[in-house]
């Protein structure tokens, strides 16, 4: 019996604690400062959440462009139809690759990040006297985090896909001797402005809307202990992580299957 | 930092935004800042449109013309019938010429291509081919062969 009861309570903090962030959500959003104060602290965040983060997503985009050229050639080189790296190489890294896995670096770099500072910020109590002053926290404080993320996430999806891209042509044309007429041919012949490149973008700025949101509110609900600062930057990076992968496969789902 | 240099690089930031999208649109996919040519319609009936898929292209002497609108079947003679959009500068294609459905390499996709005729006379908008050659397949082909046909 007390199992029980222990498990329903569980579950109607969970979803307490869902209707919390819907609601913080609603009050960030609507409430956007005026523009004159709003935008150097977006241009702030934006500097510090999205350039950057430039670094580790050009990095790990070449890498993985490059290993998707040796892996796309070994396996394409069995059929003779190696000229199709190109298209495979673009559309791995628009439709899926660009997307997710920026998503997830964002998470881990950009994430933890916010969810730290701004749970240090509930722990010194800077947010209650930020409130004490007449400053709105959520205006002053998580509103333009919020904003920069969802701007910053499908700007650093689209650099991803180019540099893999480049990365992918560099191993294939210029170390395997793949024709470079076809290489480019092939790709432009198979991808799709508006159903790969957009619905590309689509995934990256749900990613980015989710991500953002799960790191600022765990920052902002997370237990004002050093334990509970530690605890929602855990989080942040496994809810955004398992967030992201689960609604890839849905939007996937929805853009691509045929049903 | 001073606040000048974080405009400055976060402009820099959303510049690269953009350059990647540009990038992504034209490069990778192919998109073409020119307005869409005007085009008109021809028509082609198969009796097998193989694996034709709307957006192929058309071409003639292996230069894109055109590309295929539609596939759909034709309820009275249960063959394809595909909608061909041909570029309006193309507009002497000789009226006995015939459509023929290849494909570009052993695996590639498949396109239509037009064999020229020798007509005086040219195609116009909203007419058809009078001869059409079906898709090859390869398994009827050999099934042909096997059973001496």
């Amino acid at each position: 019996m007390e199992k029980l009861a222990s498990f329903g309570r569980r579950g109607l903090d969970i979803l307490a604690s869902l209707g919390r962030s819907g609601r913080f959500l609603a009050g960030v959003v609507g409430g956007v400062p005026k523009p004159s104060v709003g935008f150097p602290l977006l241009l702030r965040q934006l500097y510090s959440i999205g350039v950057l983060s430039l670094a580790i997503i050009v990095v790990s985009g070449l890498f993985i462009g490059m290993v998707l050229g040796l892996q796309g050639y070994t396996i394409l080189s069995d059929y003779g139809s190696e000229a199709a790296i190109g298209q495979m190489i673009a559309l791995t890294l628009v439709r899926e690759l660009g997307p997710v896995v920026t998503a997830l670096l964002f998470a881990g770099r950009a994430g933890s990040a916010l969810t730290a500072e701004i749970g240090l910020m509930k722990t010194t109590e800077q947010l209650s006297s930020m409130e004490m002053m007449g400053v709105d926290p959520l205006r002053r404080v998580i509103a333009p985090r919020l904003w920069a993320g969802f701007i910053a996430v499908p700007v650093l999806a689209a650099v991803f896909s180019v540099v893999g891209i480049w990365g992918g042509m560099m191993v294939g044309v210029e170390w395997l001797g793949v024709f470079e007429g076809s290489f480019w041919g092939n790709m432009q012949s198979s991808v799709s402005f508006t159903s790969d490149v957009l619905n590309g973008v689509i995934k990256s700025i749900v990613f980015g809307f989710v991500c953002t949101w799960i790191a600022v509110y765990q920052g902002y609900d997370c237990v004002p202990t050093s334990a509970g600062i530690s605890s929602a930057t855990t989080k942040t990076v496994v809810y955004s992580s398992l967030a992201v992968l689960g609604l890839d496969f849905v939007l996937t789902a929805v853009m691509f299957g045929d049903f | 930092m001073a606040q000048r240099t974080v405009e400055v690089i976060v402009g820099l930031f959303m510049v690269a935004g953009i350059a990647a999208m540009m990038v992504l649109a034209l490069q990778v996919s192919g998109l073409t800042l020119k307005a869409p040519e005007s085009s008109y319609t021809l028509y082609a009936n198969f009796n097998d449109a193989g694996g034709l898929t709307p957006r192929a292209k058309v071409s003639m002497a292996g230069v894109t013309v055109g590309k295929i609108r539609e596939i759909t079947l034709n309820r009275e003679t249960f063959q394809a019938r595909v909608v061909i959009d041909v570029d309006a500068s193309v507009d002497n294609i000789p009226a006995d010429s015939a459509a023929v459905i290849r494909t570009s390499g052993l695996l590639g996709e498949q396109y239509i291509d037009i064999s020229v005729g020798g007509d005086m006379e040219s195609l116009g908008d909203g007419d058809t081919f009078y001869s059409t050659q079906s898709a090859m397949n390869l398994e009827r082909m050999i099934s042909n062969f096997a059973s001496g046909q």
